[in-house]
């Protein structure tokens, strides 16, 4: 088990320092870093000064080895357009992302589980043919259409809900939380639902699609001619064993609902990294697209070690394969 | 007479398919004593397994009971509501399935398996069941029971995993076990050690035994009584020794023949030939007649319906308001 865990942390830094070359490469490739910084009338030997004093002049190796270094220790450069160190924009951005994000999954996973465990055991009701429809619906409708489709019905035309923005915030220490006031709560309704709608609909398939496997396996049978209660079957034994894919999936997709909250901050104004990073793509903002690259990827590498290791506590088949193969 | 543990009278099995209704099971009766094991036997298809899921009230749907009665120590159990009959599953008929291998669920530990089970149907605590799955596991021959209790299925050996079945089974101390081919799928050596301790509990418990299989060494060692199912009826049932050593009905005659002995004679086994019949395509009269040597023409068009024999009872025109001697 330790072996495995520690073969799986060596394979997510090499994935790591792959993804710290490309960011790094960004550099390199996006123009003179220096042009960027001096203004037009800056003599050349004041270049030459600026460009030594970075270390621009070392082998790209060398560079590379401070960027890693630097990056290990979060720290990303200054920001071109704001003049502030990228970490402290990103850490100031963190909190609006991560509470959106796991808002919605939690919504994506709660509602997903029940309408999928119930569309699985009560597959001719006509509530389980309209939960096949809306999820129809929330793979095939893009995010953007759907949160402006909120707007237009919850903001606009009703007026209950709040059209950009996180409401109030409350500081505790470095983070910001919208969910301890009614209008960050009000504010974090309409993005968490256009975020997770997609991995909602997602899971409710695949719980749908498991949960009837499951059923239909013989321990299933042999649980029912013991005498269990249908309770029992379906909530202990079937759904537990319809869990292990789901979890797999569901954390996995817990790195694209980051990546993705990119469309959801910007339809809704969201103060978050991935509006952040829109807007440094529209300024060539190097240093800001560079560290969000290494951010997402961080979260996603560790997401994924983190479902391999998960996978194993619900799986007891997989603790000991695991341990005997390595 | 004592009333049997189980009386099945005249039962019927349909499933509802596309092109109509396929009888499974066509009007089959039989009675289980207390500690009796009954043998039920035949060929792939022939309704050995459905009438054992409808005894214990597990035909799926689209399949139902559309006739005739169960009795389980009298009550009748055919026709109950779905939860009292929850309550008659695992606690007075136990179920031996097929394939050890998936009969447990693979996430749970053996012991939580057997706790819950017990729990389910008797008033004891979590620590009582505990160590009540101690002792079951230790009767099916479980070694080292107080470790082996908190294992994963898929630490077991599929001989071992039958046991923790068994175990199952067994822990409300049912009146029936229904052993639904409950060596098919094990090693030759591991089938007998299975066997005897089907045997042995039921002897122990005076449990009645519905031992379901197409093995006939397996019955001519276990059973009491055997029946000979074919396409859904029985075509005789009697005690083990006169239907193995002197079988009546052609279709059990050519069972019996096709039996492998030891005794080193180099004849040919016997075939009986053709297959059987599919259930949209049973023929008209006695099922068996096409593949019948002894067929005459009553057997084209009239069923033959079971009637006693001595010990035995046949379903067979050979045997019916004739003189003895003519049969056979």
């Amino acid at each position: 088990m330790l072996a495995f865990t520690l073969r799986r942390a060596i394979q997510a830094i090499g994935v790591m320092i792959a993804v710290g070359i490309i960011s790094f490469s960004m550099f390199r490739f996006a123009g003179d870093p220096v042009n960027q910084m001096v203004s037009m009338d800056t003599s050349g030997a004041e270049r030459a000064a600026i460009r030594k004093s970075l270390g621009l002049d070392d082998p790209v190796i060398v560079q590379f080895g401070h960027y890693v270094a630097n990056a290990a220790q979060f720290k990303f450069g200054v920001s071109y357009q704001f003049r502030l160190p990228v970490s402290q924009l990103l850490l100031e951005r963190m909190p609006a992302t991560l509470e959106l994000a796991i808002c919605a999954s939690i919504f994506a996973m709660v509602c997903g589980i029940l309408m999928g465990v119930y569309s699985a055991l009560r597959r001719d009701t006509w509530l389980a043919h309209a939960f096949q429809a809306i999820s129809l619906i929330g793979v095939s409708l893009p995010t953007f259409l759907i949160g402006i489709l909120l707007i237009y019905l919850f903001s606009v035309t009703l007026g209950w809900l709040p059209s950009f923005g996180r409401g109030e915030v409350v500081r505790i220490g470095w983070w910001t939380t919208g969910l301890l006031t009614l209008s960050g709560l009000k504010a974090l309704i309409m993005p968490s639902i256009t975020l997770g709608l997609f991995q909602m609909t997602l899971i409710m398939r695949l719980v749908r699609a498991e949960m009837l496997e499951v059923m239909r396996t013989d321990y299933i049978r042999f649980a029912r001619a013991r005498g269990l209660t249908t309770r029992a079957i379906h909530f202990g034994h079937a759904l537990r064993n319809t869990l292990v894919p789901v979890i797999t999936v569901a954390g996995l997709q817990f790195g694209s609902v980051i990546a993705f909250a990119i469309i959801t901050e910007t339809v809704f104004q969201w103060p978050g990294m991935g509006l952040l990073f829109v807007q440094a793509v529209q300024n060539v903002d190097i240093p800001i697209m560079a560290a969000y690259l290494m951010m997402v990827s961080l979260i996603f590498v560790t997401i994924n070690l983190a479902v391999d290791i998960l996978y194993t506590i619900v799986d007891p088949r997989l603790r000991s394969t695991v341990s005997r193969a390595h | 007479m004592t009333e049997p543990v189980l009386s099945v009278r005249n039962l019927q099995v349909e499933f509802a398919s596309r092109r109509g209704t396929l009888r499974a099971i066509d009007g089959v009766s039989f009675d289980i004593a207390k500690g009796e094991v009954l043998g039920v036997v035949g060929e792939s298809g022939a309704g050995k397994s459905v009438t054992g899921l409808s005894v214990i009230g597990l035909i799926d749907p689209p399949g139902r009971i559309a006739g005739g009665e169960i009795r389980l120590s009298g009550l009748r159990i055919d026709n109950l509501p779905p939860e009292e009959m929850r309550r008659i599953r695992g606690k007075r008929i136990g179920m031996i399935f097929q394939d050890p291998l998936t009969s447990l669920n693979p996430l749970y530990r053996i012991g939580d398996q057997i706790v819950e089970t017990i729990r389910t149907h008797l008033n004891l605590s979590e620590q009582a069941a505990r160590r009540r799955a101690i002792e079951l596991l230790a009767e099916v021959g479980i070694p080292a029971p107080e470790k082996r209790i908190d294992g994963y299925p898929h630490e077991f050996s599929g001989g071992m995993r039958q046991r923790v079945v068994i175990a199952l089974a067994i822990c409300a101390e049912p009146e029936l076990i229904i052993a639904d081919e409950p060596t098919t799928a094990l090693d030759v050596s591991v089938q007998a050690q299975i066997i005897s301790l089907i045997k042995r509990l039921g002897r122990d418990h005076g449990t009645a035994v519905m031992l379901v299989t197409h093995d006939m060494g397996v019955i001519a060692e276990t059973s009491d009584r055997v029946a000979v199912m074919y396409a859904g009826r029985v075509a005789e049932i009697g005690p083990v020794q006169d239907v193995v050593k002197n079988p009546l009905h052609p279709y059990a005659k050519g069972l019996m023949g096709a039996i492998p002995t030891l005794a080193g004679d180099d004849k040919r086994l016997v075939q009986i030939p053709g297959s059987m019949p599919r259930l949209s395509a049973i023929p008209r009269g006695c099922s068996f007649n096409p593949r019948c040597a002894f067929a005459f023409d009553r057997c084209r068009v009239e069923r033959p319906e079971p009637l006693p024999r001595g010990a035995q009872s046949v379903a067979c025109h050979l045997y019916d308001s004739v003189p003895t001697e003519s049969a056979a």
